[in-house]
């Protein structure tokens, strides 16, 4: 049975290794010739088309609904209010005392009261998109308006309406998690005491692909069978059998091509359940595809953020405390799994960010307004945060007559592991080596010269920062959720021919997991990558996984996929040794099979024995090739970290920001494919940039959204967004499987913080410094008007 | 996002076209390119029962030059004018630069820009600028409506409903004229934009009000001599504007002085 093994794959890297190598992507030949499948490209037979009637005010009592003219609209099939489907409602919960979270229903179709513009109140469906919205506008719905609670600081006013009644002080968390003793005396005797008010705008995620569910009742498996452009279809899954009253194994949820995702759909949505129950209802097919309007104004927002935090520091430039005080708007409720407090306990975990920060104090609030409500978005409160922390460096530095870039050499943390005032253990990281290799970068192309010309308005700003990736049960615990996203479980299986096929509990959207998990399992069991299929996106193909977020796929996902594969290939070394006569500890898995000393066994010959010729098996090894393996980050997580750097050049005329240059120095450990690392972070660094200087989801007094369409939000095309350097740097994690640590956002999160800061430093012969974003180009304007 | 019912109907001629619109009244819009159109039709802010496509009319398209004047037909693209070798036109093809993005450029047609009448569109600036004549073809035979006289409001023209646009003429030509804008983001319609011709000592603003808007400069001396940062302070001084939400009327002003000094700059470098 022995054989000579194959010749090496030419994309292979030198030293033999899948990970590592930007080899070519096994999603391209299908996406970049529009031969992907995504929601809205699924057609049933018989299938119907979903709309909703939704609110046209913030804050109403609802008093009627009346859908008659609806269902009398031709094409209209079935409308449905709340009490038609009498669905159970979705609710998240923290494990928090009363005095710091109040958990708040969100009903699935409005129920009583409408809380914000676009709230869902009805379901419209009929035989055609067309005919469904003509339904839709027949709908009769009467209001006794409320006085609309559409500020942050509105909502925390004492005489605020209350958006919850169960919610005082429209407040959903208020925790204080630090307070270090003595942290006021600190303050009072601090040579340099600096102060940032910063708020953010609120942004949607805007994935190109919007929200989207194909829902219908299979006779035959007795299911629910839901196809939708998900993150996290197991939560859907559970979700979804509670609210209409089914068993999970009677729903079943499965991820075509997504085309981003972003956070926005790492919550559960509300529309997909309601389309799935009337198709249940119905028991004919239902497609709901959110249209742009809607994407744009009712789907989860994210961002809008206020902080005030000082900053003491030493007369040698020593930082020696922080004081945040930080209000998260999100909106009308709390998304599930995640909670409203998500972006304030983020915040207010890690904060203290790349710095020896000694003493911290810290109160976070979420509070609800009468708008859209909020979901995670890359980087979770990390983009606001590290712009606040990295604007207190600018300004401590110009405090104390010191070089900003050096500030922060003499503040970073540059000894690891290092444990911070905020109990978190950072794994080893380069901060201080991004810091200087991203100064020296610009500086040798010449951009500080170009800084000091007179005749131009040109300023150069950095972001340093880290990014906790991979959070495991514990981290997740620690926040008191009460769902805890953090394990990931992998099932392996070899078969015929030697091919692989492994499943894994995250799922691409649009980042390249089929190429990258095959990687992964391509080096530890010495076979090609594309011998390799990657199972994801299917609740029952799948053990319950937590899906894609919080850059937890490679280094979790990643790790459960590559332990998985060693349980396989010892298998695989039992079996051949006993074929081959030989010893299991010195067979070793090579060329697409197993060596031991001269002999070499392909996968498809032990594959052969261990299903067509069991009786030849080992005794003890039963028949078939497959494993299971979990994994699980213990501790902390790990922290990928970089540098930005950015170049503006202001338009005194207009107020104008052109960004000259943008250089990334980023760590994510072992880059599995350096090239979707770089897609990573040129797409991230987009969306930082569309925080800082573009997107705005705004309001009126009245609750009513501004900006319905790509007129008013203002999202970056390609003549906005810089060509963006990339240098990597490699620490390898030493407690993920590859070495390997998170890339998905820390693009998004660095960027707004190196766009401000470069602004800021353009103006800074004006005396205006501008902490707010988006920045308002007529703040711009009247600085340098001025000066 | 999905339009009303509507019904669609094919022109095959301008006497076609006129005849539907004739027939249909009111209920009808005309439909070329479909930039603006179609993207207000998916919201349900326009909801004609009828359109009347014209993009099957023969001879609708393609730029002419007769003598001193240049002719442009309705159904003309943006992108064609952009590509287009116009010499001393040439204001009108390096003006193209700033209507929207390619794929807009390569659909929408001068007729529809000038037809929907946005206050800040460049073809409605150029038209005024250049004292272009929109040439209309009705039940009653053709006309040409001065652009001076066609933009009465936001979106409103004196356009009869019955009537189809079929060229504009441009009666002289503008070697030393320029338009530029201002926008966040590009592509965007401006916040505000700045034509000026500076033979015919004419500045044409857009979104100064609710249609272009023709600021006075002062006339003395040759226009060769005048130097342009003068003009773009007095054109800046006499516009009456109001604070709106989110741009006060200081920085819109701010914005005029910098968009009419620069387009100055541009059209006397014809670059």
């Amino acid at each position: 049975m022995a054989a000579e093994p194959p010749p090496r794959d030419p994309h292979l890297r030198r030293d033999g290794a899948w990970v590592g190598a930007s080899v070519p992507r096994r999603e391209d030949p299908r996406l970049l010739a529009g031969r992907g499948r995504f929601v809205d490209d699924i057609t049933l037979p018989g299938m119907l088309h979903a709309q909703f009637v939704r609110s046209t005010e913030a804050h109403a009592d609802l008093l009627a609904v009346d859908l008659d003219e609806v269902r009398a609209t031709p094409g209209v099939v079935a409308a449905y209010t709340a009490a038609d489907l009498d669905l159970a409602d979705i609710t998240a919960e923290l494990d928090r005392p009363p005095h710091e979270f109040v958990p708040t229903a969100m009903p699935v179709l409005a129920r009583g009261k409408v809380r914000y513009v676009g709230e869902p109140i009805a379901v419209v469906v009929a035989k055609d998109p067309y005919a469904a919205e003509d339904g839709v506008e027949a709908a009769v719905v009467e209001y006794a308006p409320l006085e609309p609670v559409v500020t942050d600081l509105g909502a925390l006013a004492e005489d605020a309406p209350l958006v919850h009644a169960e919610a005082p002080r429209n407040t959903l968390v208020d925790v204080s998690l630090f307070a270090t003793e003595g942290i006021d005396d600190v303050f009072a005797s601090a040579p340099v005491v600096v102060e940032v008010r910063s708020k953010t705008g609120r942004q949607n995620a805007l994935p190109l692909e919007t929200r989207g569910v194909v829902a219908d009742w299979d006779d035959r498996d007795e299911q629910l069978r839901v196809q939708t452009c998900s993150q996290v279809p197991h939560q859907v899954r559970t979700v979804l059998a509670r609210c209409v009253g089914l068993d999970e194994k009677q729903v079943r949820v499965t991820v075509p091509d997504m085309g981003g995702g972003f956070g926005q759909k790492c919550v559960v949505g509300r529309e997909e359940i309601a389309a799935a129950a009337a198709a249940l209802r119905l028991r004919r097919p239902v497609k709901w595809i959110e249209d742009r309007r809607d994407a744009l104004t009712a789907a989860f927002l994210a961002r809008e953020q206020r902080y005030t935090v000082r900053a003491a520091f030493s007369a040698d430039g020593e930082i020696l405390g922080l004081d945040a005080d930080v209000v998260c708007d999100m909106g009308a409720y709390s998304c599930y799994p995640f909670t409203a407090g998500i972006e304030p306990l983020m915040a207010s975990a890690e904060m203290p960010s790349v710095y020896r920060v000694p003493a911290y104090r810290v109160r976070g609030r979420a509070v609800t307004t009468n708008k859209a409500p909020t979901a995670p978005y890359r980087g979770v409160s990390r983009p606001q945060y590290v712009m606040v922390v990295e604007r207190i460096f600018e300004k401590a530095a110009r405090a104390l007559g010191m070089d900003a870039v050096e500030l922060r050499r003499r503040n970073v943390i540059t000894v690891f592991p290092y444990t911070g005032v905020n109990n978190i253990t950072y794994d080893p990281g380069s901060y201080l080596e991004s810091l200087d290799l991203c100064e020296a970068t610009l500086r040798e192309e010449g951009w500080f010269s170009r800084r000091s010309d007179d005749n131009k308005v040109i300023g150069i700003g950095f972001a340093c920062f880290s990014e906790r990736t991979g959070y495991g049960s514990g981290a997740f615990a620690q926040r008191k959720m009460q769902v805890v996203p953090g394990f990931d479980l992998s099932e392996i299986r070899m078969d015929l021919n030697g091919t692989v096929s492994v499943t894994t509990g995250t799922l691409s959207h649009g980042q390249s997991h089929e190429t990258t998990m095959a990687q992964i399992v391509a080096d530890r069991l010495g076979v090609p990558y594309d011998r390799v299929k990657i199972v994801q996106g299917d609740t029952d193909r799948i053990t319950y996984g937590w899906g894609s977020f919080a850059s937890r796929s490679i280094t979790i996902g990643g790790s459960a996929v590559a332990a998985a594969s060693v349980k396989l290939g010892d298998q695989l070394r039992e079996i051949a040794a006993h074929l081959l006569s030989g010893d299991p500890e010195a067979a070793v898995l090579e060329d697409g099979g197993v060596r031991v000393g001269s002999s070499w066994l392909s996968y498809a010959d032990i594959a052969d024995v261990a299903y067509l010729k069991a009786h030849l098996l080992p005794k003890g090894v039963g028949p078939g090739l497959s494993a299971t393996a979990s994994f699980d980050v213990g501790g902390d997580g790990t922290f990928s970290n970089a540098t930005h750097g950015c170049v503006v050049e202001l338009d005194p005329g207009t107020g104008g920001v052109e960004i000259l240059r943008y250089v990334c120095v980023e760590d994510c450990g072992v880059a599995i494919h350096p090239q979707v690392v770089e897609g990573q972070a040129r797409g991230g660094i987009a969306q930082g940039i569309a925080g800082a200087l573009f997107e705005e989801v705004r309001y009126d007094d009245a609750g009513q959204p501004l900006a319905p369409s790509f007129m008013e939000y203002k999202v970056p095309t390609a003549m906005e967004i810089p060509d963006v350097r990339i240098e990597h740097l490699e620490t390898p994690c030493a407690f993920t499987e590859n070495g390997a640590k998170g890339a998905g956002e820390g693009g998004t999160i660095g960027a707004p913080a190196a766009v401000l800061n470069a602004v800021n430093d353009a103006l800074r012969h004006t005396g205006v410094e501008l902490d707010d974003t988006p920045i308002p180009r007529e703040a711009i304007f009247r600085a340098l008007e001025t000066s | 996002m999905k339009p009303a019912a509507f019904e669609y109907h094919r022109a095959r001629s301008v006497a076609g076209a006129v005849g539907l619109l004739t027939e249909l009244g009111d209920d009808a819009k005309v439909v070329a390119g479909g930039q603006s159109l179609v993207a207000m039709m998916n919201f349900r802010l326009a909801r004609p029962e009828h359109l009347v496509d014209i993009t099957h009319i023969d001879g609708l398209s393609g730029i002419r030059r007769e003598g001193d004047t240049l002719r442009i037909g309705a159904l003309t693209t943006h992108r064609a004018v952009e590509k287009a070798e116009l010499g001393d036109f040439g204001v009108l093809s390096r003006a193209m630069r700033w209507v929207g993005h390619l794929p807009i450029r390569t659909r929408g047609t001068v007729g529809g820009s000038i037809a929907h009448a946005d206050a800040t569109a460049e073809w409605c600036l150029l038209a005024v600028l250049l004292e272009a004549r929109i040439v209309a073809e009705g039940p009653a035979g053709r006309r040409e409506i001065p652009a001076g006289e066609f933009f009465l409001g936001p979106f409103t023209t004196a356009l009869e409903p019955d009537e189809l646009i079929v060229e504009l003429v441009f009666p002289r030509p503008a070697p030393r004229a320029a338009l530029t804008e201002y926008a966040d983001r590009k592509g965007d319609f401006a916040l505000v934009a700045a034509a000026v011709d500076l033979d015919a000592d004419r500045v044409v603003l857009g979104g100064v009000g609710p249609t272009p808007v023709s600021a006075d400069c002062p006339s003395s001396g040759t226009s060769h001599s005048r130097p342009p940062v003068s003009w773009a302070d007095a054109v800046a001084g006499s516009l009456e504007l109001r604070d709106e939400p989110g741009i006060s009327a200081h920085y819109r002003r701010g914005l005029v002085r910098t968009l009419v000094e620069r387009a100055c700059e541009e059209a006397s470098c014809g670059c």
